[in-house]
């Protein structure tokens, strides 16, 4: 342990020493995003953890993210498209469902893991300090390993149903960020909710059902009426999976005027979201 | 700000009361909390939400380099103090600036999983504590080899034993490098030999020039390692200076004795002619204590009253102090060290004199025992509590064996070493 040297024998280190400010914190309009890239360190480290935990003491490990997906894409299949008989724009509709469940079933799991990241954490947040973005953050981030592999899988699925992908699969990362940012949005305002109101645990999971049924991912757009296209199209998730689609379906045709209510919609969520996690980070430790 | 490491300005912190009572922790307590205050916005307003001031313009100064402690009772504001200077809440008013690289460790094992390996767990909890990432990966060896617990580095710590947790727990924290180091008694932890090392490292951690701050109830660790101590009382400064003199002071102002006035007890035995009516703790200077120190000149004084109107002759008055676990660590008696007859009457008082208190920290309780003329006129079973706070008896800083709390008797001794031929 090297002794640290009385500043006073060290002038010119005090100049240097990094210099902490407490204080009440006043208005909206503090969000201080720098002491989120001072503690990336953390963010990678709490990623990691995340991932190590999930597949810990599981026979399976990391299968599971392949074989979950997998098994969803399988009873999806034989309800709706044996029994249920909904259309796929002509594609096989095991392919055309997986396109719309790949992004998803990272966002539903990115939401509610991020949305959880405070409440599962409060011994953290009640006895040391990091800025608490961190928890929301590497909730959404730690799923997306769980995407990279469901995607190999998806790759499989085209060589097993000879849907050739064209070169607008490099385009995919845009939409998966794009999904990442909704799911943040999503959960910088849930996560900062539920430390208050424990009634968010029992919403989110009634909530994602929903937005699942009100995203087309298990039908196409087509099925939605003219009319409701441009209420619909402020779901944000539609933009996700049409862009998903059009990367990954050869010949998929996308409105991309969809897109513009949706980042519109997902700017202001986020924007939002993050003043009002700020706003609220204050009394977490005294709250939760 | 030249020489300072940390500066407190009218630190300030309060909590709604109110607020917490009617909790709001469900949307609809609130919808419906809503809707009543409205309701009663014209007659009765709902009341307002009762606050209280957790710490109350709280002002003070810390040089680099200096060791300083924070004593007070549970509830004097001394962790809402610590929270504040870790940044883990915000004060609600007044300002604090701290110049230098803080560490705080209100726990050890912050962060750690119980599903992940020690060297797993040694990397997360470093990274809580704002350790790099490269600075774990020079020390791991150092940690692990403090820890002492080398072979079972790759086990998940769920199957640790709790002590083995505290000891790796405390290893990572004990290999932090902060300029200001801010601890919540955090050395209470672990077997006795783990302890000895904690506070052996806690010593050359302040022997090093490095501001530390720290939160202890055990006065011996407050005494052996700071210079200057403050004590908090009911969120404000109580007293503020020398270590030995605040922990003094500390001892004075804890609350008095027992509740109910000793006369008006019922969980006695004895003919009752005679009754004690009172104990009280004093300290060298015959000033009355509301707890005693160990190791310091300690006088109880307990008072009686004659209920018959006559002289009570051959009276033995003794009063043992009784452990946390009930049974008798010693016990004090007139007839013993002075075969003297007693007589007894009217209004009046007994002193015992120790010149030294010989019981660790901890709460004991006094059983005091009355008799005449070899009949029990007076015995209470439980008669007072009596709160013993830790001190430095051998001088040495070291502490008594964990376990030993409110059940140890001290004794002077020394010892030597002999080789056999």
């Amino acid at each position: 342990m090297s002794a640290h040297v009385p500043s006073q024998l060290e002038p010119s280190r005090m100049m240097t020493l990094p210099h902490v400010k407490i204080r009440p914190s006043r208005g909206l309009l503090h969000l201080d995003l720098s002491s989120v890239w001072q503690y990336r360190e953390l963010i990678f480290i709490l990623v990691w953890r995340d991932i190590k935990v999930r597949y810990k003491q599981t026979i399976l490990g990391a299968a599971w993210a392949i074989f979950q997906p997998l098994a969803i894409m399988l009873i999806f299949t034989a309800v709706f498209s044996y029994v249920g008989q909904i259309p796929s724009d002509g594609l096989p509709y095991p392919v055309f469902l997986y396109s719309g469940l790949l992004p998803w079933l990272y966002i539903s799991q990115a939401l509610s893991r991020s949305a959880m990241s405070l409440v599962g954490e409060a011994p953290l947040i009640s006895k040391v300090y990091f800025p608490r973005l961190i928890l929301p953050l590497s909730g959404t981030l730690s799923p997306l390993l769980d995407l990279v592999l469901a995607f190999l899988v998806y790759l499989g699925l085209m060589v097993w149903f000879g849907v050739m992908p064209t070169w607008r699969i490099v385009t995919l990362p845009l939409f998966a960020g794009l999904a990442f940012l909704i799911a943040l949005a999503g959960g910088l305002w849930l996560s900062a909710l539920y430390v208050r109101f424990r009634d968010v645990g029992h919403i989110i999971p009634m909530f994602i059902q929903l937005w699942m049924f009100v995203s087309p991912i298990i039908y196409p757009v087509t099925k939605v009426a003219e009319t409701w296209r441009s209420l619909y199209a402020l779901n944000p998730v539609v933009s996700v999976i049409e862009g998903f689609r059009w990367s990954l379906l050869p010949d998929y045709q996308v409105e991309f005027s969809v897109f513009v209510p949706s980042l519109v919609v997902v700017f202001l969520a986020l924007a939002g979201g993050l003043v009002f996690f700020r706003s609220m980070e204050r009394t977490f430790a005294d709250v939760i | 700000m030249g020489n300072l490491a940390i500066t407190a300005d009218a630190l300030s912190k309060q909590y709604w009361l109110g607020e917490r009572k009617v909790r709001h922790n469900t949307l609809r307590d609130q919808a419906m909390h809503r809707l009543t205050s409205l309701a009663n916005w014209r007659g009765n307003r709902a009341r307002p939400p009762v606050s209280f001031w957790a710490l109350k313009g709280v002002s003070f100064e810390v040089k680099h380099g200096e060791v300083i402690g924070i004593i007070g009772h549970n509830g004097a504001g001394k962790s809402t103090l610590l929270k504040i200077l870790s940044r883990i809440t915000e004060p609600t008013g007044g300002k604090a600036d701290i110049y230098g690289r803080v560490s705080s460790l209100l726990e050890v094992g912050t962060g750690f999983h119980s599903e992940l390996s020690g060297r797993e767990n040694i990397y997360l909890n470093a990274a809580m504590l704002g350790m790099r990432r490269t600075e774990v990966q020079n020390k791991f060896d150092d940690i692990v080899s403090f820890s002492g617990i080398e072979a079972f580095i790759d086990t998940p710590v769920k199957r640790y034993s709790s002590g083995m947790y505290v000891r790796l727990a405390f290893a990572v924290a004990a290999h932090l490098e902060p300029e200001i180091l801010i601890v919540d008694e955090v050395l209470a932890v672990g077997d006795a030999s783990f302890q000895q090392k904690c506070l052996g490292k806690m010593e050359e951690v302040s022997r090093s020039g490095r501001t530390v701050l720290i939160v202890s109830h055990n006065m011996a660790v407050i005494e052996g390692l700071c210079e200057r101590a403050i004590l908090l009382e009911k969120g404000r400064i109580a007293k503020e200076g020398d270590a030995r003199e605040v922990v003094k002071g500390y001892a004075e102002g804890l609350t008095t004795l027992a509740g109910i006035p000793m006369s008006d007890r019922t969980d006695r035995v004895g003919l009752g002619e005679v009754i004690l009516t009172k104990i009280e703790l004093l300290d060298g200077e015959r000033r009355i204590q509301a707890a005693a120190i160990t190791g310091r000149e300690t006088i109880i004084r307990m008072y009686y009253r004659c209920l018959v109107d006559k002289d009570f002759q051959y009276c033995r008055v003794s009063i043992s102090v009784n452990g946390r676990k009930g049974h008798d660590l010693f016990v004090l008696s007139t007839d013993i060290v002075d075969p003297t007859p007693l007589t007894l009457s009217g209004e009046g008082y007994v002193e015992f004199f120790l010149s030294e208190l010989p019981l660790t920290g901890g709460a004991y309780f006094f059983q005091s025992f009355i008799e005449s003329n070899g009949l029990a006129q007076d015995w209470i079973k439980s008669a007072a509590p009596l709160t013993v706070l830790d001190a430095d008896y051998y001088g040495t800083g070291k502490l008594c064996p964990p376990g030993w709390e409110a059940n140890g008797v001290l004794v002077r001794y020394t010892w030597k070493t002999g080789q056999l031929e």
